[in-house]
């Protein structure tokens, strides 16, 4: 890298703020029309500025919604979006640590052949299974539930190796100093193998989370009922379904407001990885 | 406090190779038992299945009373100082050492009175807040022998402990370990591949090869009367030379030649028996070019080849020696500092 090289500088620096900008454009245009009132974009002119209604347009979306034009109060989609997230990224962190925990530190019949039938799942991402899992889904009277818009989804193959990629770093004396010491399987997996994942378990709930809000497909599929809407769909339901133009101040505020959950998850958790990264040692 | 009886113990991994053939070995309580031999000699197994950590193919193993085969780890009263320490990182130090008595349901009064008097004794007492990450190796050795320490056991199990140590806090550690155990009294199996650690921390030591014990004894039985040309090479540094009986009587000289016992077709002489001048009493005299001069401090080494054989001949003088590389050099060794081997079955001659 030549370092007083004042073009390749100013070069890099350009590059960078492009790419930073052609980010950052969409993102700043979707905030700047969650503000401004309905009657701005009638005119077909997307202005670049904050207008006067932010105040009144994130109100009219938290709590009264415009029920004709397709669009509930997204407090009660927000909510199901972060049980749905919440319910999935717990679920399958906790079922594929055990797992992975299972398959490392386990000797038992077949054990490489569950290895990789686990392994194998990876290629088969939800839209893949979706008409069978649906079937099973309905046959179990879960349609319109928290439990069958998280569970089919909750077994993850992903962490599972993550987290068997991890425990192999894992000193295998470890385990056995912990055996001299009394520790049952259990407790050496809760007192020792948990703390040491905890850097693990903080990178993969953020991409879990993210993973689990963000669904569409299946939430669509499988809720007919209001109650269940996740913010998502709900974005996609205002913007056709009503009988009027999409009023797009307010699509735009539900827009901002269902990107802010992953954000602050990213920003609560960074901090604590970060952390986890420096305090950990092997 | 309690004695460990070996008899016949077998260890077959399950691919069917032999790592440990036929051991037995009565510790008695309170000893010191070093394990020495190269790697891949099956001590560091048998060490683990004495702890438990590999379970015994065939056998009985007992510590006090009872045959302890089937006991997992825990139920053995055994503690185990491990080579990397196996600390546990995110634990802090008193709680590395609190840990085992924890699960063992000790009263808190209780653990908190056998740390604090263990890492008194280790001068690890400033540190147990710290964790692991934050101390340096030697500390973090204290903290793995404090975690044996707290648990009062019936056998302490050493498996390398010091090889992560630089040499001289591995000679600072070697001390304390073994004045500790003095004083402490605990039965321990020590396994190193050290031949200077074997020889300065056993009680007795036990000198192990392809899974066979080749020979136990105390330090200097083992050093001054090895049991097999194995042992002599292993124990002692630097090695100890061999030379074709058949080359002694045909090139060498001197009255100690006729004495050598009937049988032995190989002859060890250690680097230190090896003189410049003629000793009293029986001896022979060989003669060779010095190929190399290696000082080292307060003794220098010789290597001198022999005409018509490949291997040199190392000779261990006090200070510099004052021959010259190139130049030729008669040396000596006394009768009493031949040890007779038999070639073919590599077992020492009476």
């Amino acid at each position: 890298m030549v370092e007083n090289d004042r073009w390749g500088i100013f070069f890099a620096h350009l590059v960078l703020i492009l790419g930073v900008a052609l980010v950052v454009f969409p993102v700043y245009i979707a905030v700047i029309a969650s503000t401004h009132p309905s009657g701005t974009f009638v005119r077909g002119v997307m202005p670049l500025l904050p207008g006067p209604n932010a105040l009144e347009n994130y109100r009219t979306v938290i709590f009264e919604g415009r029920s004709r034009a397709g669009t509930p109060p997204i407090g009660g989609m927000l909510w199901n979006s972060f049980v749905m997230a919440m319910a999935i990224t717990v679920g399958k962190l906790s079922i594929s640590i055990l797992s992975a925990f299972a398959i490392v530190y386990f000797r038992f019949p077949f054990r490489m052949f569950f290895f990789w039938v686990i392994f194998l799942t990876l290629m088969l991402p939800v839209e893949v299974r979706i008409v069978p899992t649906f079937q099973v889904v309905a046959d179990l009277g879960m349609l319109n539930s928290f439990a069958g818009l998280s569970i089919p989804l909750i077994a993850s193959a992903t962490a599972t190796f993550l987290f068997r990629q991890f425990f192999m770093t894992v000193p295998e004396e470890l385990m056995e100093a912990a055996r001299v010491d009394g520790a049952g399987p259990l407790k050496f997996f809760k007192d020792i193998l948990l703390p040491l994942s905890i850097t693990n378990i903080a990178a993969l709930f953020v991409i879990m989370f993210i993973y689990g809000w963000n669904q569409y497909l299946w939430p669509l599929l499988i809720t007919t009922d209001p109650e269940y809407y996740t913010i998502v769909m709900g974005i996609q339901r205002m913007v056709t379904g009503g009988d009027s133009e999409p009023l797009w101040h307010l699509v735009m505020a539900t827009v901002v407001l269902a990107a802010l959950p992953p954000i602050l998850v990213i920003l609560f958790m960074q901090r604590l990885f970060v952390k986890g990264l420096t305090e950990t040692e092997k | 406090m309690a004695t460990i009886v070996m008899d016949d113990l077998h260890k077959v991994y399950a691919g069917g190779v032999k790592a440990v053939t036929g051991i037995s070995l009565d510790i008695a309580d309170g000893e010191m038992i070093v394990l020495v031999g190269p790697s891949g000699c099956g001590k560091s197994t048998l060490l683990r299945m004495v702890a438990g950590l590999e379970t015994i193919s065939d056998g009985t193993l007992k510590i006090g009373d009872r045959v302890v085969n089937n006991l997992e780890p825990a139920e053995r009263d055994i503690a185990m100082v491990f080579q990397n320490y196996a600390l546990y990182p995110h634990m802090t130090v008193f709680n590395n050492l609190a840990y085992g008595l924890r699960n063992r349901k000790f009263p808190k009064a209780e653990i908190d009175r056998r740390v604090r008097e263990a890492a008194e004794m280790l001068e690890i007492a400033q540190f147990l807040d710290r964790k692991p990450r934050n101390l340096s190796g030697g500390q973090r050795q204290r903290v793995a022998m404090g975690r044996a320490l707290v648990r009062e056991p019936a056998a302490f199990l050493f498996d390398e402990p010091l090889s992560n140590l630089d040499a001289k806090l591995r000679v600072q550690m070697r001390v304390e370990i073994r004045q500790l155990q003095k004083r402490l009294k605990t039965t321990s199996l020590y396994v190193t591949h050290d031949q200077l650690e074997a020889l300065t921390m056993a009680d007795r030591l036990v000198v192990l090869n392809g899974g066979k014990i080749e020979q136990v004894g105390t330090p200097m039985d083992v050093f001054s009367k090895p049991a097999s040309v194995f042992v002599a090479g292993f124990i002692g540094s630097p090695a100890m030379n061999m030379i074709d009986a058949a080359y002694l009587h045909d090139k060498g000289e001197g009255n100690a030649l006729p004495a050598l016992p009937q049988g032995a077709d190989l002859i060890g002489v250690r680097p230190d028996d090896l003189l410049l001048t003629a000793p009293q009493g029986p001896h022979l005299r060989l003669s060779g070019t010095v190929a190399l001069l290696e000082p080292a401090g307060a003794e220098s080494h010789i290597y001198v080849m022999l005409e018509g054989n490949s291997q040199p001949i190392t000779i261990r003088v006090q200070g510099l020696p004052t021959v010259l590389e190139g130049a030729q050099v008669d040396f000596y060794a006394a009768l009493d500092a031949l040890h007779p081997f038999v070639r073919e079955t590599g077992l020492r001659v009476a």
